[in-house]
């Protein structure tokens, strides 16, 4: 095939131009000017867009927003990944499910909610990115179970920008950016949300100081 | 490609019958009107967007004119994240391994991710005839193969039915291939959703085997990546022991970096959202989390024969985006089938006839089958010239010449069936070369004005079916110019 490949080049005229210059990248890295504030009021705008539900709160009193999440949705059992934050799950009784290499996928399938961390979220996309890190989890953890809570940590996690976002992560990492619940366009391309993926979205914005305009 | 919609007939005999179904015009207005308003909204939030565009073409064709190396770099990245990487020259070739991969694992039923290059090797049907089941898990592509139907549309394969329809073909065939719909469906489309998601929970859940393509592959790191919105995705790319991901040649970029660029063109560009739901990036294998064997098919089947031609080896920069067929006017009314190909609209009208080659009746059609508006041109995120690659590959169908087919060079003799068009051709040349001859003709045509036809007889019938003929001036123009002396002094 590489001589296949090779021979239909055959017109092409030498170039040896680095790739670092052949193409221009002109492009912005980020759209618009923002503060570090105006950044995550972006990020959870854009969430909402996409029909996640948007939390924000101090760290102090995540442990009970976690817990007032789990018992709205009447969730008995969660998965916790292994390197979860213990104070996550302080204000729940709802059983803790581990996530375990040898857990069938059937057996997740019996689990109400999951929480996670993230890697990086992006603003301007309204997006999650988890990379596998002992906070997220294997990546089926976040996808049989029907109800996510993701927590994000404002500021630090929040980037502008997919270029941004692309600079932090490491493609060696099992990846999943995740914008909003499952969706679908299937039907008359219009977005119904629902499909496979966890139908319930939930991002919790944690911050270590109290926010002065707090929206929710 | 593959032989499923071969003995089509050519694209005005397809598309006359297509037009003639309200119910699929209906559809189709619809669904491309909908998304277009849509896509023009999310595309303006982008200030840089051809800048954008601009960078995503020069990356592409950075990546073509130096493919092999790419190529060869990506087969070691893969490699030694712990992947296994073959090589297909055509689709057979692709189809037998892929049949293989899944004998060897001791399985007969694989789930698929929706795939473009598994659609046009024509994959399914290759394993059924293996004995193994392929269970489509896409929305679109559940209700194209549980309606016996063929896809019609890049992006939504169904796009040619509507909610009723798509009831329809859920009550009578799920229970033929699964878990029944439930009963009293109606056609909402969430609770369509939702039976989707109930027939296809317990296969992803117990599946051994997933079949993927990818939107792009990195050479530098040997990631793939997969954009979709349902999490069927997901669950065919992390839930299976095996995965097989059966990729086109042409899907390679660079570098990691790259992605940033296509990150942000696609979404907008395809369902025109920010971003979609989920997009899936793995690098080989990992330990502990998703599929432990991880093969990747490098597919060619007629992407080496369209990197041969110069001009229409732009086609390949393609990111199947479909916003090329949303917005064409002759798509909206003639409907993907028309087509002939799993490739449909503007896009499928280049790519198509390049992959497979023109020797079929479909095939030499399809450079026909646009009005040459540029709406294509304009709206693809890699400013794929279309209207110029059908203008090129037209000439190809007339006139013959020199193409490459399955990496041979060969010489085409022009297609049957323009031999009228070649004679006016000729004709004109004849004539436009003798001055006398042409000056005489057209005083004649002049002074017989008021006895021509309004359509014109034998094989011109049909073109003049819907076009006026042109009026024929009472004085030709070179007449009056010499009479008028150029039209100076206000003479008529």
């Amino acid at each position: 095939m590489l001589g296949r490949v090779r021979r239909a080049l055959a017109d092409v005229p030498h170039d040896e131009t680095p790739y670092e210059e052949a193409v221009p990248r002109e492009y912005l890295r980020e759209h618009g000017e923002r503060s570090v504030e105006e950044t995550v009021d972006l990020l959870a705008e854009n969430l909402a867009d996409y029909r996640a539900v948007v939390h924000r709160c101090t760290s102090g009193e995540l442990a009970a927003q976690i817990g007032r999440l789990l018992t709205a949705r009447g969730s008995k059992t969660v998965l916790v990944p292994p390197g979860a934050d213990a104070q996550w799950l302080a204000g729940t009784d709802a059983e803790r499910v581990p996530d375990r290499a040898e857990s069938t996928p059937h057996e997740l399938d019996q689990v109400d909610s999951v929480v996670t961390g993230c890697a990086v979220a992006v603003a301007e996309t309204g997006t999650i990115v988890l990379d596998g890190s002992p906070d997220q989890g294997r990546r089926r953890i976040t996808l049989v179970p029907d109800h996510h809570i993701c927590v994000v940590r404002v500021p630090e996690q929040v980037v502008s920008s997919v270029p941004q976002a692309l600079e932090r992560l490491d493609p060696a990492r099992p990846l999943t950016w995740i914008s909003g619940p499952s969706a679908t366009s299937d039907i008359e391309l219009d977005r119904v949300e629902g499909v496979h993926g966890p139908r319930t979205l939930e991002v919790v914005l944690v911050s270590d100081q109290p926010s002065a305009d707090v929206n929710s | 490609m593959s032989g499923t919609f071969e003995g089509m007939p050519a694209f005005p005999k397809a598309a006359h019958e297509a037009v003639g179904n309200q119910t699929l015009r209906g559809n189709l207005r619809h669904a491309t009107h909908t998304i277009r308003a849509k896509r023009a909204k999310a595309v303006a939030e982008v200030s840089d967007w051809a800048v954008l565009r601009e960078a995503g073409k020069r990356i592409k064709d950075h990546t073509l004119r130096h493919l092999d190396q790419y190529l060869e770099q990506l087969e070691e990245s893969v490699t030694a994240a712990g992947g296994t990487v073959h090589w297909a020259a055509d689709a057979d070739e692709a189809n037998r391994i892929v049949a293989r991969l899944v004998k060897e694992t001791g399985e007969s039923e694989v789930v698929k991710v929706k795939s473009m290059a598994t659609q046009e090797i024509g994959l399914n049907e290759a394993l059924e005839a293996e004995g193994i089941r392929a269970y489509e898990t896409d929305l679109a592509e559940l209700i194209v193969q549980l309606g016996k139907d063929r896809p019609s549309h890049i992006l939504v394969p169904a796009i040619h039915r509507n909610r009723g329809e798509i009831r329809d073909i859920f009550e009578r065939e799920m229970s033929e291939w699964g878990r029944p719909a439930p009963e009293g469906l109606t056609d909402t489309p969430a609770e369509l959703a939702e039976a989707a998601r109930l027939h296809l929970r317990e296969k992803f859940l117990r599946a051994k085997v997933g079949i993927s393509g990818a939107n792009f592959m990195v050479a530098e790191t040997g990631t793939l990546v997969v954009v979709e919105s349902e999490g069927n995705g997901r669950m065919c790319l992390t839930l299976p022991e095996t995965l097989i991901s059966v990729v086109g040649i042409e899907k390679i970029v660079p570098t990691w970096r790259d992605l940033e660029v296509f990150l942000q063109t696609l979404p907008r560009s395809s369902t025109a959202e920010r971003m979609n739901p989920y997009t899936s990036m793995w690098t080989g294998t990992t330990d502990g989390d998703g599929p432990q064997n991880f093969h990747l098919v490098l597919l060619d089947n007629g992407r080496t024969d369209t990197l041969a031609d110069e001009v229409g080896r732009q086609a390949l920069r393609c990111i199947r985006c479909s916003a090329c067929l949303n917005v064409c006017p002759v798509y909206e009314r003639a409907g993907g089938h028309a087509y002939g190909s799993v490739y449909p609209g503007p896009i499928g009208a280049i790519l198509s006839p390049q992959l497979r080659g023109t020797a079929s009746e479909i095939d030499a059609s399809l450079p026909y089958a646009s009005s040459l508006c540029g709406a294509c041109y304009e709206v693809c995120p890699v400013a794929i010239d279309i209207p110029e690659v059908l203008v090129h590959l037209r000439e190809r169908v007339v006139e013959g010449g020199q193409v490459v087919r399955e990496g041979n060079k060969v010489v085409l003799q022009p297609a049957k069936g323009h031999a009228a068009e070649r004679a006016a051709m000729r004709a004109a040349r004849w004539a436009f070369t003798h001055p006398g001859a042409l000056r005489t003709g057209q005083r004649l045509a002049s002074r017989t004005r008021r006895l021509h036809p309004r359509t014109l007889p034998g094989p011109g019938k049909a073109w003049s079916g819907s076009r006026d003929l042109p009026a024929v001036p009472a004085e030709p123009f070179r007449d009056w110019w010499q009479r008028t002396n150029g039209g100076k002094g206000g003479a008529k």
